[in-house]
């Protein structure tokens, strides 16, 4: 694979088409101005067309042949912790720390002094369904 | 007539004419005879994109695997090598020629495959606890799904450029979506099993865990733990596996041992479990059923099928639906919040469907990580 697809290499057959298309695109484009100094707009804006379409798919071409970066980092969805004091429903909401699970007894309350307990760990989905 | 079809030839002096006209001319002839050799470059193109994503998942996961152990295992030599050696790791299925007896061989062999996985965690990460121990095994494996995942598309690519063929490259190319949304979520699941989050294929076991909290509990069966919980004036034996470590347990084992501890005098059973959603449905909905709700590879529920037709008891599911991304994902709220409906649920189905005073067995399937109870 590493030989195969990395580093990524552009194809002479993908180049030589691009070349093409860009030259073919330049020179309608100079056909098309001349036309229309001189006069014939018959000819100058199918030219023009032409050259600006063909311009526009040869760097469309160009750019899907560039190197995309790979730095897509994966997402570390953001995860809350509710912790819950059974006795005076003293209730904190924080951040989930490495250690934590559900049912698990943790700090002190703030309150009543007694051991809150972890009572749901979630995370809110951003993606719509 | 033939006027007009003299001003498609372009005159003598309009070069641009010429050019174009032979320009269209060679396009025509290019595309009639290597089309579909530029429909397989475009192709493949295509799936290169997305094996390049699945290499920096894979690396990424490799990567997050090792610094957990690392951190967590504190081992006295650098890991890399053994871990890239469990990446590999395979387990080859019983022959099924004969496919008689075929479950208890896949048990086996699915048995010595967790002890081996097990054992090698255990060496690499000498200082994690059990339930680090058991974080660390879902790590691995998640790591090991994806270097799986993108080892099979490669070959399918390679074995596709290689051959020049249509059809070997378009079947890739059809079903990579659905392989990048797996991959995806089973990067995102890698990242929950480094922290020890609940994912949202412990659906069940939370709801089991929310009724067995509070009472006694005893383990009945490998990595599962069982309360005797009253529930609307009846018994219910409530097993989940043993949290909070990443852990499924072998429910189907539990309930046959419940089933004949109790000489098959259960009113009912209700099997509770993360079901994958339709798309259009929302996640977190309840549903139910009949049948045993255990997934995985069918050794669990085959078991628990065979001592259930052997006391003829009825048999219900509640399932809660989630995508697959969601499966393996940190928990979503709506999941967490759907094992209070479930928990309705099943109370009106034992009100409904037992007597006051009758046994019943509530058993919540899924993976219990980041779940105590």
């Amino acid at each position: 694979m590493d030989k195969t697809i990395t580093p990524r290499r552009i194809s002479s057959f993908f180049l030589v088409i691009i070349v093409i298309t860009l030259a073919l695109s330049i020179f309608a484009i100079y056909s098309g101005v001349t036309a229309y100094i001189s006069g014939d707009t018959g000819t100058a804006y199918p030219s023009l067309l032409i050259g600006v379409s063909g311009l526009a798919l040869s760097a469309y071409m160009l750019f899907q042949t560039r190197g995309r970066t790979l730095h897509m980092p994966i997402k570390m969805q953001p995860v809350t912790t509710t912790v819950l004091c059974q006795k005076c429903g003293f209730k904190n909401l924080r951040e989930f720390q490495r250690g934590d699970y559900i049912f698990k007894e943790t700090e002190e309350c703030p309150k009543c002094k007694e051991k809150m307990q972890i009572t749901a760990i979630y995370r809110e989905a951003e993606e719509k369904e | 007539m033939i006027p007009n079809v003299s001003q498609l030839i372009p005159t003598e002096d309009n070069l641009i004419g010429w050019l174009l006209q032979i320009a269209w001319l060679a396009f025509f002839v290019v595309f009639m005879f290597y089309g579909q050799r530029i429909q397989i470059y475009v192709m493949l193109r295509e799936i290169e994109g997305s094996i390049r994503r699945l290499k920096h998942i894979k690396d990424e996961g490799r990567k997050d695997a090792i610094s957990t152990i690392k951190e967590l295992g504190k081992p006295k030599e650098d890991p890399t090598t053994r871990i890239d050696q469990i990446l590999e790791y395979i387990a080859i299925s019983p022959m099924n020629m004969d496919p008689s007896g075929i479950v208890w061989k896949l048990e086996h062999i699915l048995d010595v495959r967790d002890t081996r996985f097990e054992d090698e965690v255990k060496l690499i990460a000498p200082e994690a606890d059990e339930t680090q121990v058991k974080n660390l095994e879902n790590t691995l494996e998640a790591a090991l799904v994806l270097n799986y995942f993108y080892k099979v598309v490669r070959h399918f690519y390679m074995l596709g450029k290689k051959t020049l063929s249509l059809y070997v490259i378009m079947q890739l190319q059809m079903v990579l979506p659905l392989v990048m949304k797996e991959a995806e979520a089973f990067a995102s699941a890698l990242k929950a099993f480094t922290y020890g989050q609940p994912i949202g294929d412990g659906a069940g076991a939370l709801v089991a865990a929310k009724l067995m909290q509070g009472h006694e509990k005893r383990k009945i069966a490998k990595d599962i733990v069982v309360a005797t919980v009253p529930i609307e004036g009846r018994k219910a034996h409530v097993l989940k596996a043993e949290g909070p470590g990443g852990n499924v347990g072998k429910p189907g084992e539990a309930i046959k041992q419940i089933l004949e501890e109790n000489g098959g005098k259960i009113a009912t059973i209700v099997v509770i479990d993360a079901a994958q959603k339709l798309e259009g449905e929302k996640p977190g909905e309840v549903a139910e059923g009949v049948g045993v709700a255990i997934g995985g590879p069918g050794v669990e529920q085959f078991k628990a099928e065979e001592t259930i037709l052997k006391y003829k008891i009825p048999v219900n599911a509640v399932v809660i639906k989630e995508d697959i991304k969601d499966t393996v994902s940190p928990l979503r709220k709506e999941i967490f919040e759907a094992a209070n409906t479930a928990i309705d649920r099943i109370k009106r189905l034992i009100l409904e469907r037992t007597k006051e005073g009758d046994s019943v067995i509530i058993a919540g399937i899924g993976n219990t990580m980041g779940i105590g109870q």
